[in-house]
Formats: C-alpha cells, structure tokens, sequence
C-alpha cells in the first residue's frame, strides 16, 4: 500500500478548479518534486496534504486513512511542513523554535519537559546545528533558518516533510547544503514532497518527478526519465537541454547556449589583460 | 534556570515598591508604623496604641491599598494583554487598544455618565461598549475574505473610529457644566476615585485572565509564526486567536472601569520587558506584567506626591511613555529584524 494516495483530486478556490482530476501514489522514502509554471496548483496541491483546505471531489489517504479523517494534531506527528524562509517578528531563541515541533504532542495547558528539549537537542545535532541553540533565529543567515526548520519539523516526528520551494532566497552554497541534507534523510526514511522551480534541484535530489499543468498532471515519473526536452518545453515553454555531464543530468537552456560566454568572445576580456 | 530568575526579582521589585507605596503620602506612616500594623493585624499581638492603629488601619487598608492595588492591576492587565496583542499580530507596534476596547470603553462611560448618576451604570457601560466594539471588529473581519489580520485590524480601525466619533456626540451633548467636565477628567485615566470593593470585585476576573493567559502562553510563540504554520503544528489556529483577543479584551475593559483610559502602557511595557527576558512568550508574558504593575504604582505615586494637584495618571504615563518609547525604538530594533 502506498504511504499517500491522492484520488481524483479536484480542487478551486473559485469556480474554476485549480487541481483537476489529479491522482498519485507516493511511498516511504521517496523524494517527490512537484514541478510547473506557476499558478500550476503546486503550493495548492501541498496545503490539500496538510489537511488545509478539504477536497472539493476526490480525496487523499494517509495509509489508507483520509486525512480528515485525522485530528489536527495526529496530522502533524505525521506530516511536517518545512515553511520557506521567512523573517521573523520576534528573535526568539533557535533551540525555543524547534521546540514548538513538540506542539502537536502536548495536551491543552502545557509545558516542554526535559525530555521535549532532548528531542530537540537531537534534531539540532543531527543537522549539525546545535551550535546555534541559543542564537535568535532573526540574526542567523538564511541556510541557518531552513535548517532550523527542517530541525523542527524532525522534532515534531513526522516522517513525512511538505516543503514549499525551499531553496527560495538562500545563496548558492546554502541551496547546495540543504539539498544535501534533504537527501540524506531521505536516504534513511523520511519521505520528501517539495516544489521547485528548478529541474536540475528535481534531477539531483528527486527519485521521482511530478511535472502540473493547468492543474492536471502532465508526466509522473522518475526524475532522470520524466525531466527531458519535451516536458520542459510543454511545462515552461523554453527549449532545454537536458545534457550528461560527469555521470549526471543538467540542464542547459538553449537560448543562452548561442550567447554563452568563451574568452576569446568576451567583450571586456581585452580590454582588461590586453594591453 | 538564568531566566526564571529574573521572574522571581521582578516580583520582589514588585513587592518592594508595593511596600515603599503604601509608606508614602500626605499622611507621613513610617516603618515602625508599618511594622506595628503588620503585627497586629497578621500576627494578631496585641498594641499598645489603638487609636494610632485605627488611624494607620484607616490609610493603609481604606485608601492607599485599594489604590495601589488598582494600579497593579491595570498595570499587570495592559502589559499583558499588549503581549498577547504584539504576538497575535505579529507586530510589535501594536497596543491593547488595536480592536477597539478602549474606545468603546470610553464612549460606555461617556454614556453611563449621562444617562445614570450611579457610578456603576458607568463602569457597566464602559465594561460592555469595550466588548462590543471588540465584537464588531471581529465580525467585521469574519465577513470579509482574504487575509485574516489584516481583516482584523481594518476591522479594529473601523470599529474604533466609529465609537471615537460616538464619544464626540455624546460629549456634544452633555451638559457643558457637570457632565462634560466628569467626562473629560474620566477620560484622562486617573486612580484617585478607586473604591476597595471596586478593586475586589475587578480583580478576580483580571486574576483568572492573567492566569489563563500565563497557562496558553506557549501558543503565543506558535501563533506568532503565522497562520500557516502554526495550523502545520496541530493548532486550532481561529479557536486559539479568539480565545486570545476575548481574554485580552475583557481585562483590557475591566482595567477601564478601574481608572479609565490609562495610555503607552500596553505598548511600552512589553518592549521593555522584551529587552530584559527575550520575545519567548512564557517569560515574556508574566515579566511583562510584572514590570508593569511596578510601572504604574511607581508612576500612581508621582502622580498623587509630585504635585499639591494631582495629575492624571493617564496624562502622566503618556508624557513618560512617548519620550521613553522613542529612546527605547532604538535599543529594541534589532531584536525585530
């Protein structure tokens, strides 16, 4: 049995669905990227998975259970929602962050114990973080923040991660070391389901692709398989390439293939080591 | 624990100016005095001097104790109810008043005082125009779509400027002579009219409010990261937010009945106590309180002592509140970004 079973999901804000007729299996451990334009019903599809909004035809089981058919809180000590990065108002301290992942766990009036910060002790020293335990979340750097999250949502316990474009505003190195991290939880159980914008991100992290269109689902399958020239080009209307290099798979935009800089075509080359 | 320390300073700085408080006044009372009356009274010695302790019994418990224990009510209710505000909306400019509780509280009383000689037609009036106004911004925002907060804070503005406009009709028409006056003093926000049955009466509700506070304070954290989020984490995001604005709002209104419109305290207090103990609601919230129900006895004894006069305490903490708040924006700014 798979671990996620959307049905014939149909969803919309207004009269005009947004997620149209959409099914798909997801098991343990896979890392699902959802790609499309936007406005494709990615984010949608992801708050549907958080029990957010209730289908409007079709449904969606966690093992075989709808999901609304869980409380809230049973909801979150599975499923966890790893949010993009977002200032904070308040520089509350980072180890008082992960904590409130034990949220879903604690009755009405309640208080974290010392097993509760232990947990999120744990979940810091697993991503390597623990150094920042007592730093206020607003004076970390963006990679720092997302990992914070990503360490929360461990605490909370829930096997299942929701991630909303996650490299969104980190720099170059820091988008390369969360995915590093995505990929080694993934390695030992953790079931991945993100948005991306980017199908190399898809290609290197994803064993599976889901590509949205208007809604629907324009291809499903395994990334190195599902991200080549058509698909793109149906799903962003840009022609790419989809090239080997080194064992892997990225992709090259034809549009600036023609233009890509070689020294002896760049401009200011001259001018600057010439004479 | 280091921060739970600061908790328990804060309340004996509490009790210590309780203490300083009561000694304090026209009357001159000493320690010994003090000492004596608490001999007699808790432990239950026998004094040689009974009609020095009539006197003292007289101005201790009759009037300067109602008096300060007012002020630390209002004091501990603003602070708090300005935490639950700042964390609810996100945003640390906001104040106690954001709904609308003080406004309408003021148009109540406005009201009460015309209509009825009795004093407690006035405090009923500004207790409950205070919730309705709170009500109407609320349902305001329930029937207008989009994002939440901003629902309730256009809500708030709505609902506000409309009893503020109210106050000034009623103001209108009172009569220039008695009524207008009583209105305008009321309005200034000042303890020196505060009964003891009053304050006992008052202070169960502020009590059991302030500590319901304290026990869902851990939420605030949550519901401070945004809706999203925190329904992601199992909450019951729209139950926990109002539960949150009717707590606040009640002993908001309940303060108003007390000394009427007392400002800055709900928006400064909790910066101040943000500096001292850091944004973590469960400290925040009772630190808060703490600090400013020592606040407002210390600012209520300038207020009685500095001058012959009297000034009104809600004129006072303005005029120490907004040169404090401007120098504080600067300390606080980075603990926002």
């Amino acid at each position: 049995m798979a671990l996620i079973e959307i049905d014939r999901l149909t969803y919309g804000y207004t009269a005009k669905p947004v997620l149209d007729d959409v099914s798909l299996q997801i098991s343990t451990g896979e890392v699902v990227s959802l790609l499309g334009p936007n406005g494709s019903g990615k984010t949608t599809l992801l708050k549907l998975l958080l029990g957010m909004f209730q289908p409007r035809q079709g449904e969606i089981c966690l093992e075989g259970r709808r999901i609304s058919a869980f409380k809230p809180k049973q909801l979150a000590q599975r499923i966890a929602y790893v949010p993009q990065v977002h200032r904070m108002a308040f520089g509350y301290r980072v180890l008082d962050v992960v904590l409130m992942g034990r949220m879903p766990h604690k009755g009405m009036f309640f208080n974290y114990s010392k097993a509760d910060e232990e947990i999120a002790l744990q979940s810091l020293h697993r991503l390597s973080i623990e150094h920042l335990r007592d730093r206020p979340y607003t004076q970390i750097s963006g990679g720092e923040r997302q990992l914070t999250l990503i360490a929360r949502a461990l605490t909370q316990g829930a096997e299942i991660f929701i991630m909303d474009e996650p490299v969104n505003g980190l720099d170059y190195g820091n988008q390369i070391r969360l995915l590093s991290s995505i990929s080694e939880l993934a390695a030992s159980g953790y079931t991945f389901i993100k948005t991306t914008h980017y199908p190399d991100h898809a290609l290197w992290v994803s064993d599976r692709v889901v590509m949205l269109k208007d809604g629907k689902v324009a291809a499903d399958g395994l990334s190195c398989e599902v991200v080549n020239r058509e698909n793109l080009f149906n799903l962003y209307n840009a022609r790419v390439d989809v090239c080997r290099i080194r064992g892997g798979l990225v992709c090259v935009p034809e549009a600036l293939q023609q233009f890509s800089r070689r020294p002896e075509t760049c401009r200011f080359l001259g001018r600057a080591v010439g004479q | 624990m280091k921060r739970t320390g600061v908790i328990v300073m804060l309340l004996a700085i509490l009790a210590a100016t309780v203490l300083v408080s009561l000694l304090l006044g026209r009357y001159p009372v000493s320690v010994t005095d003090l000492q004596l009356f608490f001999n007699s009274l808790v432990m239950g010695q026998p004094t040689p001097d009974g009609e020095r302790l009539q006197v003292l019994k007289n101005i201790l418990l009759d009037i300067r104790l109602p008096r300060v224990a007012a002020a630390v009510l209002i004091g501990a209710a603003l602070s708090a109810a300005g935490v639950v505000f700042q964390s609810l909306f996100i945003n640390p400019l906001v104040s106690p008043g954001l709904l609308g509780v003080l406004a309408g509280a003021s148009f109540g009383a406005a009201i009460g005082m015309i209509i009825g000689k009795s004093w407690l037609i006035v405090q009923l009036g500004s207790f409950i125009f205070g919730l309705l106004a709170v009500l109407i911004a609320l349902s305001l925002s329930m029937i207008n779509r989009g994002d939440r907060l901003l629902m309730l804070i256009l809500g708030g503005i709505i609902s506000g400027a409309m009893f503020t406009a109210l106050l000034s009709v009623v103001k209108y028409l009172a009569d220039p002579y008695e009524q207008l006056p009583a209105i305008v003093y009321w309005l200034m926000g000042g303890l020196s009219a505060v009964d003891s049955k009053t304050v006992l009466t008052v202070s169960i509700p502020i009590a059991l409010g302030l500590l319901l506070l304290l026990a869902l304070s851990g939420y605030l954290n949550v519901l401070s990261m945004g809706d999203e989020e925190a329904r992601s984490l199992g909450v019951n995001v729209t139950l926990l937010r109002l539960t949150f604005i009717l707590l606040a709002t009640i002993i908001s209104a309940l303060t108003v009945i007390l000394g009427g419109i007392i400002g800055w305290v709900g928006l400064l207090i909790p910066h101040i106590a943000r500096m001292i103990i850091g944004p973590d609601n469960r400290l925040l919230l009772p630190a808060a309180a703490l600090i400013g129900a020592t606040y407002l006895v210390v600012a209520d004894d300038i207020s009685r002592l500095l001058f012959a006069v009297e000034i009104p305490l809600g004129i006072l903490t303005s005029l120490i509140g907004i040169p404090f708040f401007a120098f504080i924006l600067r300390q606080t700014r980075k603990g926002w970004s």
